[in-house]
C-alpha cells in the first residue's frame, strides 16, 4: 500500500531534538574486558580489538542505516492498478480519516470531561485518584490506537505493578509509548517536547508519573539517574518504561542500548515491538517530519499493525557489567522482533568522532599496559 | 577488473569470490562492500590504528580489498587472522617483524601516554620472557606460535542493506 509522503518541517527545534549524539554511542575506554595477569608477548601483539573496530569503520558507517526510512515501492504504476489506488486514496482520506477524527475527538471529550474533575476534586484521596487517572490514560490511548485502526497483538504475561522492576523496549516512534500504554499505564522517561505534545506531557503524563530530562544539560544525567532510582524503589508507582536506544530507529535494526536503565539494581523486563510495514511504516523520522505530520500520516493509512512481546524478566548476572547486561537484553529483543543488531562500533556520517576518542583509547591502552607491568 | 570500474558484472563477482577463497560467499555482501569501496572515506580518526589500516587498503583494487578484509570474516581460520595482524606489523613487507616495527605499532596504540623508554622497556621485557631477544626478527610462524591455539576475536559483520 503506498502511503502519503511526509511533508517538510514546520518546527525546526522539534526535529533536532532526536538528533543522535555519536559520542554517546561510541564505546568509551576499552570495549573489551580488561585482561588481568602478567603481561605476555601475545597480549602486546594482539591488536585484534582495535583492528576490528577500524575495519568495522571501513566496512560500514552503519549508524546512518538505522535512521534511514526506506520509502515503500510504488505499486500503482500501471493503468490497471492506478484507478485502484485512487479508490484507495478516496476511501482513506474521505471516509476513514473523518471517521477516525470523530473517534479521536469523542475519546478526548470523554477523557477531558472525566479527567479534569477527577484531577481537581479528588485531590485529597491520592490512591483513588491515581487509580482512576490510570484507567483514563489507558482509555485515551486506546482511542488513539483506534484512530489509526491499530491492530496490536500482545504476547506474553502483562506487566504488573511491582517494586524494583523496569521495562525496556525498542523504539520506533512516539506511538510505541501509546501502543504500550493502552495495555498498562507506564511511567516513562521522556524528553520534553515543545508545542501541543509538551502540553500533553506536562498535564496528562504527569499523572502517571513521568520523568523529564533535558538532553542538552550535562549535569542533568545525574539528576535523572537519581529520579529513576527513586521511582523504581517506590512501591506505588506505575511501572517504569525506558527506551534505552535513546532515539527512534527504523524498526529494521537496533542500535546500542544505553546502560542507564541497566544499572538501577532491579530486574529488567524486555519488551519487543515490531510493526508490520505492509500497512504503514511507523518509523518516525524526526528529522523529516514533525510529530503532527507523522500522526496525520498514520491516520490516513489503512492500519497500523504491530506485535508486542513481553519477554522474560532478566537480572544482572554476577560478574556481568551493565554494558554486557544491556547487550544481552538487546540480543533478546532483536531476536524476538526480527531486528538486526548494528555492530556497535558504528560511525556517523554527519559528524566525525573527534580525535579525543582515539586519544582516550590510547590512554586506556597505555594505562593498562603499565599497570600490568607493575604486578609481576 | 580495473581499479574503479563503476559496474560490477556477475563475472567480476565470481572472480572476487574465488580470490578471497570464498570467505565472503553471499553476493549481497560483495555488492555492499563494493559500494563502500567506492566511497571510502580518506580521513577518519576513529581509533589509533585506523590510519595504518587505511594506508594498507589504499591503492588496492576491489579484488584485493575484499581479499584483505576476508580475514575479518567469521569463517576465516586462525592462520588467516594472524597473518593479517602480521601484515599490519610488517609495514615494509619484508616478511620479518623487527623490534622497531613493533615499537612503531605500540607508538600508534599508546600515543603520548607512554614514553619511548617505557615502550622499549615493556617490549624488551615481554620479548625476553617469550624467549626472543631485542635483535630477533619475528616471522609469520613465530606469530602463529605466540598466538597459540586461541583465535583472536576479529570478526566484522558486513551489513547488507
Amino acid at each position: 500500500m503506498s502511503s502519503t509522503e511526509g511533508k517538510m518541517v514546520t518546527s525546526r527545534s522539534e526535529l533536532e531534538l532526536d538528533h543522535p549524539n555519536i559520542e554517546d554511542y561510541l564505546p568509551s575506554g576499552s570495549s573489551i574486558n580488561e585482561p588481568r595477569g602478567k603481561l605476555r608477548l601475545r597480549d602486546l601483539l594482539d591488536i585484534s580489538p582495535t583492528l576490528t573496530e577500524a575495519a568495522g569503520a571501513i566496512v560500514d558507517d552503519s549508524f546512518t542505516r538505522c535512521f534511514k526510512s526506506n520509502p515503500p515501492e510504488p505499486w500503482n504504476w500501471n493503468i490497471y492498478l492506478f484507478p485502484l489506488w485512487c479508490c484507495g486514496v478516496v476511501v482513506r482520506y474521505c471516509l476513514l480519516f473523518p471517521l477516525r477524527c470523530i473517534t479521536l475527538a469523542f475519546g478526548w471529550f470523554i477523557f477531558l470531561s472525566t479527567f479534569i474533575p477527577v484531577h481537581s476534586l479528588l485531590k485529597g484521596q491520592d490512591r483513588l485518584r491515581k487509580k482512576i487517572e490510570r484507567v483514563l490514560v489507558e482509555m485515551i490511548c486506546s482511542f488513539f490506537v483506534a484512530s489509526w485502526t491499530g491492530v496490536v497483538r500482545y504476547h506474553g504475561p502483562r506487566p504488573s505493578i511491582r517494586p524494583k522492576q523496569v521495562y525496556v523496549a525498542n523504539h520506533t516512534s512516539m506511538i510505541d509509548f501509546i501502543v504500550l500504554e493502552q495495555m498498562t499505564a507506564f511511567a516513562v522517561i521522556m524528553q520534553k517536547h515543545p508545542g501541543w505534545v509538551g502540553l500533553l506531557q506536562s498535564t496528562i503524563l504527569e499523572s502517571v508519573g513521568c520523568i523529564w530530562f533535558n538532553r542538552s544539560e550535562a549535569k542533568d544525567r545525574e539528576i535523572v539517574a537519581r529520579k529513576l532510582r527513586n521511582h523504581v524503589q517506590g512501591t506505588d508507582n506505575n511501572p517504569l518504561l525506558i527506551f534505552p536506544e535513546g532515539t527512534c530507529v527504523n524498526n529494521n535494526y537496533t542500535v546500542m542500548f544505553k546502560k542507564g536503565a541497566f544499572e538501577l539494581d532491579c530486574t529488567v523486563c524486555p519488551i519487543a515491538i515490531k510493526y508490520n510495514k505492509i500497512f504503514v511504516d511507523a518509523f518516525w523520522n524526526s528529522r523529516k517530519q514533525s510529530f503532527t505530520m507523522h500522526l496525520l500520516q498514520l491516520m490516513t493509512s489503512w492500519a497500523v499493525v504491530c506485535e508486542v512481546w513481553y519477554l522474560e524478566p532478566q537480572t544482572i548476572r554476577p560478574g556481568e557489567t551493565a554494558i554486557e547486561f544491556a547487550e544481552r537484553v538487546r540480543d533478546m529483543i532483536s531476536h524476538r522482533a526480527g531486528l538486526k543488531k548494528v555492530p556497535w562500533d558504528g560511525y556517523l556520517k554527519y559528524s566525525r568522532p573527534s580525535s579525543k576518542h582515539s586519544e582516550r583509547k590510547q590512554q586506556s591502552f597505555a594505562e593498562s599496559i603499565l599497570a600490568r607491568l607493575e604486578d609481576k | 577488473m580495473g581499479n574503479t570500474s563503476s559496474m560490477l558484472t556477475q563475472y567480476d563477482i565470481e572472480e572476487v569470490q574465488s580470490h578471497c577463497q570464498d570467505l565472503f560467499e553471499q553476493q549481497e555482501i560483495l555488492l555492499s562492500l563494493y559500494q563502500r569501496f567506492c566511497q571510502l572515506d580518506r580521513n577518519f580518526a576513529m581509533n589509533p590504528l585506523s590510519l595504518r589500516l587505511l594506508k594498507m587498503v589504499d591503492g588496492l583494487n576491489f579484488k584485493d580489498f575484499v581479499a584483505f578484509l576476508s580475514a575479518f570474516s567469521a569463517k576465516a581460520s586462525l592462520k588467516q587472522k594472524v597473518k593479517l595482524i602480521f601484515q599490519v606489523y610488517d609495514s615494509d613487507c619484508n616478511g620479518k617483524v623487527s623490534f622497531k616495527d613493533i615499537i612503531e605499532v605500540l607508538r600508534d596504540l599508546s600515543g603520548s601516554f607512554m614514553s619511548d623508554e617505557q615502550r622499549e622497556q615493556v617490549l624488551s621485557q615481554v620479548l625476553n620472557e617469550a624467549g626472543y631477544t631485542n635483535d630477533s626478527f619475528l616471522t609469520l610462524e613465530d606469530f602463529i606460535k605466540v598466538f597459540g591455539s586461541c583465535k583472536p576475536e576479529m570478526d566484522v559483520e558486513i551489513p547488507v542493506d
